[in-house]
């Protein structure tokens, strides 16, 4: 066992390694944080850990994975899993090979078990049962190392939903309210029993192979450095989320640049009115409210498959830019344009924008695969008034045309027109140019920035403000 | 340092529930912490989680006093330290004696007898316990955390004609932010950090009733279960805390006592504030009309 230093050394060392930024000093808060807390309660140290280094929420989750493998519940198979050494936990036929999950009694009746924990919600009895059922089912005897699969595919605890909806809906109306509502607890506890399953097999793994090599395989990076195109569906939800926050910031940074010099023009007849008060000397200066500055935005965002989770992403951004701005005007390409932005009018719900959109806007001209060249033409021929000098001009795509038509003396009096132009790349910086990109290209005429995740997006943000 | 107000995490969360702010061992444990470590203590979370209550009820469970500071836009020193009473000090100088000399009535002047105190100024001299509340700190200017850096860090403040004012004793400070803006990294860095979501279905049951006294449990933890379902919708404004409680409490004054979709349709008004919401509800949960 190491020394509760080192144990803290080593863990504030992954979290920074793993993306956190743990300063010195906070580093330093935790020990004194850590010294306040009973160290023998686990959640009031788990609390102390999270208070002093965590401060961010989008980096909660890291951070409890790897608190989990540093600080673990249990050695071993743990306390209170005292299981009977000699019985294996599959049954096995004539020929020594185990009986289908389905057809052995002890794996039903674990199910029977895990049932009856989903419908209490009984938190700390499924946190035992994942680690009993870890111990049981997460190696296979010919297998080296530890995997939830094998515990899930024996228990297939997503299977237990209908005897579950049925165990709380008797005599109620199927269909209805009550079923989605006791649907979404279920499906919630069915998940929270994956995850310790999880978090069960990472501590086992790490127990044989070591805790940092173990951190280095289980640990995601932060949401905020997640690449748009690599992100998992339940990424992409918690990115959505993540979308409006930088929206309102974008907004609120374009206006109070805009404050600079945050009075208006003096307003003499209320100065010299106050100046009464106080014996006609004007002590305080009254001004015009000014006039609200409304920045407009133009955006023109690739809409074709090479880059649908960035293009899916974009679009949310210009939804919510669209809610924040008065004056947002958005237009989607492939190889043709159309305009989008009377599908995010400000109150429309994002799903359903989103799907009239794929099915209504007109969006592909011949081929369905994006020609800048070709889709740049149509957006100056249609809609040329768009971009004027109040304009943000905000383009979004990677810049593979396809090998087609560039239309760069467009591109260069849309830019010259509008008051700023940026080029949002998803595309790491190195495959620029390669192939039928044409980034540097229109990097000359439009300053083009690598986006492929929040940071760099924030950092963009930034800077246009 | 501040006195110690809680012995340990769990007394924290007794004093807490005492005072009807039923708090998580998180919850507990960073109060706890922000006491015990005399940092102040910064809160984020959706709006209407409870972040504002935390900050009255460790008021309220350790006796101290609440000094509140609201930030907007364009709050500046004058509103949230201190500021000098012009009309009063023009006052003293029109009516100084024609023979005193300019350099007394100057010093005069700039006295603690015309200086307005405001929040942060009024709670680091208090001697009594403070708890100091920096509402929606994300709401205020970049150049309002440089000065709350400044108060926070040393818990003093320099006012160029009084000298320095150093905290008698230091308020429980806690700072809320909706994170319409991400605060600094230096503000971050001075302050323990709790994350406030959407409290656990078996929490806000508990909380429901405690603050509905007469609803049924079984009643309260359907409501729980629904609004939770709603949360989960995409919507624009989540329903809060409050509102589940209002909802309860809507139920009971209608005297509905199960929550079915014709009860829901007729009262969902309480917890969904937008249309396209209601209508989203509607379409989701199933219900008629």
């Amino acid at each position: 066992m190491v020394s509760l230093v080192d144990r803290h050394t080593g863990f504030v060392a992954e979290l920074r390694r793993a993306g956190l930024p743990v300063s010195v000093a906070e580093g330093l808060d935790a020990v004194r944080a850590v010294r306040a807390v009973d160290l023998l309660d686990r959640e009031s140290l788990r609390a102390a850990y999270a208070a002093t280094v965590v401060k961010r929420p989008q980096h909660r989750a890291t951070f409890d994975t790897l608190f989990d493998l540093w600080f673990p519940a249990a050695v071993g198979d743990g306390a209170g899993a005292a299981r009977d050494p000699g019985r294996p936990a599959r049954t096995v036929d004539d020929e020594g090979r185990p009986v289908p999950a389905a057809l052995d009694p002890r794996v039903q009746r674990r199910r029977e078990e895990l049932a009856d924990l989903l419908l209490s919600g009984d938190d700390a009895g499924l946190r035992r049962f994942a680690r009993l059922a870890v111990a049981e089912y997460g190696r296979t005897p010919g297998q080296e190392s530890w995997f939830s699969s094998g515990v899930l595919s024996a228990l297939s605890p997503e299977t237990l939903m209908a005897r579950l909806l049925e165990s709380v809906l008797t005599g109620r109306e199927r269909g209805g309210m009550a079923e989605r509502v006791a649907r979404r607890t279920f499906r919630d506890r069915i998940a929270r029993f994956s995850g310790l399953v999880a978090g069960e097999v990472r501590r086992r793994i790490a127990e044989d192979t070591g805790v940092e090599r173990t951190a280095r395989i289980a640990v995601r990076p932060p949401l905020e450095r997640l690449d748009f195109a690599g992100a998992t569906r339940a990424e992409m939800e918690a990115l959505r989320r993540e979308v409006y926050p930088l929206a309102r910031r974008l907004a609120s940074r374009l206006v109070q640049r805009q404050r600079h010099g945050r009075r208006g023009r003096l307003d003499f007849r209320r100065t010299v009115r106050a100046s009464l008060a106080s014996g006609g000397v004007p002590l305080t200066t009254h001004h015009r409210p000014r006039r609200p500055h409304r920045p407009e935005l133009v955006v023109l965002c690739d809409a074709s498959d090479s880059v649908s989770a960035f293009a899916h992403f974009t679009l949310l951004l210009t939804f919510a830019l669209r809610e924040q701005f008065s004056k947002v005007r958005a237009f989607a390409f492939i190889d043709a344009t159309d305009e989008i932005t009377k599908y995010f009018a400000p109150g429309a719900d994002v799903t359903s924008a989103m799907t009239r959109l794929a099915a209504e806007a007109d969006l592909v001209w011949i081929t369905g695969r994006s020609n800048y060249g070709h889709a740049f033409k149509v957006f100056d021929d249609r809609y040329r008034d768009a971009v004027t000098p109040r304009t943000s001009l905000l383009i979004l795509g990677d810049a593979r045309s396809n090998y087609g038509e560039l239309s760069l003396p467009i591109v260069r009096s849309m830019a010259d027109r509008a008051r700023h132009a940026y080029w949002l790349n998803p595309e790491p910086r190195a495959q620029w140019d390669t192939g039928d990109s044409a980034a540097s290209r229109y990097g000359e005429l439009v300053p083009m920035y690598e986006c492929r995740n929040l940071t760099q997006l924030a950092a963009f943000i930034e800077e246009l403000a | 340092m501040t006195d110690a107000m809680f012995a340990s995490p769990a007394d924290a969360g007794r004093r807490l529930a005492g005072v009807r702010y039923l708090a998580d061992d998180e919850i507990a444990t960073t109060v706890f912490l922000a006491q015990a470590l005399g940092k102040p203590l910064l809160v984020e979370g959706p709006a209407g989680v409870g972040k504002t209550e935390l900050a009255k009820a460790v008021a309220a469970a350790t006796g101290a006093e609440l000094i509140r500071l609201q930030c907007y836009e364009g709050l500046d020193e004058a509103r949230a330290l201190y500021e000098f009473n012009y009309k009063k000090q023009l006052l003293a100088i029109q009516a100084a004696p024609a023979d005193r000399a300019w350099q007394e009535t100057h010093d005069d002047i700039f006295s603690e007898e015309f200086l307005l105190e405001r929040p942060l100024l009024a709670a680091i001299r208090r001697s009594d316990p403070t708890v100091l509340l920096i509402d929606e700190a994300d709401k205020a200017d970049v150049e309002v955390e440089g000065m709350l850096l400044e108060v926070l860090s040393d818990f003093q403040v320099t006012i160029p004609e009084l000298g320095t004012v150093a905290a008698v004793r230091r308020p429980f400070v806690v700072i809320t932010s909706n994170a319409a803006r991400e605060l600094s990294e230096a503000l971050k860095r001075r302050c323990l950090y709790l994350h406030l979501g959407y409290p656990a279905p078996d929490r806000e049951r508990d909380i429901v009733l405690a603050q509905v006294p007469g609803i049924e449990a079984e009643l309260a933890e359907r409501l729980v279960r629904t609004v939770g379902t709603l949360r989960d919708l995409e919507i624009k404004k989540a329903p809060s805390i409050a509102e589940t409680v209002d909802w309860a409490r809507t139920l009971l004054a209608l005297g509905l006592d199960d929550l079915d979709e014709a009860a829901v349709g007729r009262t969902l008004g309480v917890v969904l504030k937008h249309v396209s919401d209601q209508e989203r509800a509607a379409k989701e949960l199933g219900l008629s009309g």
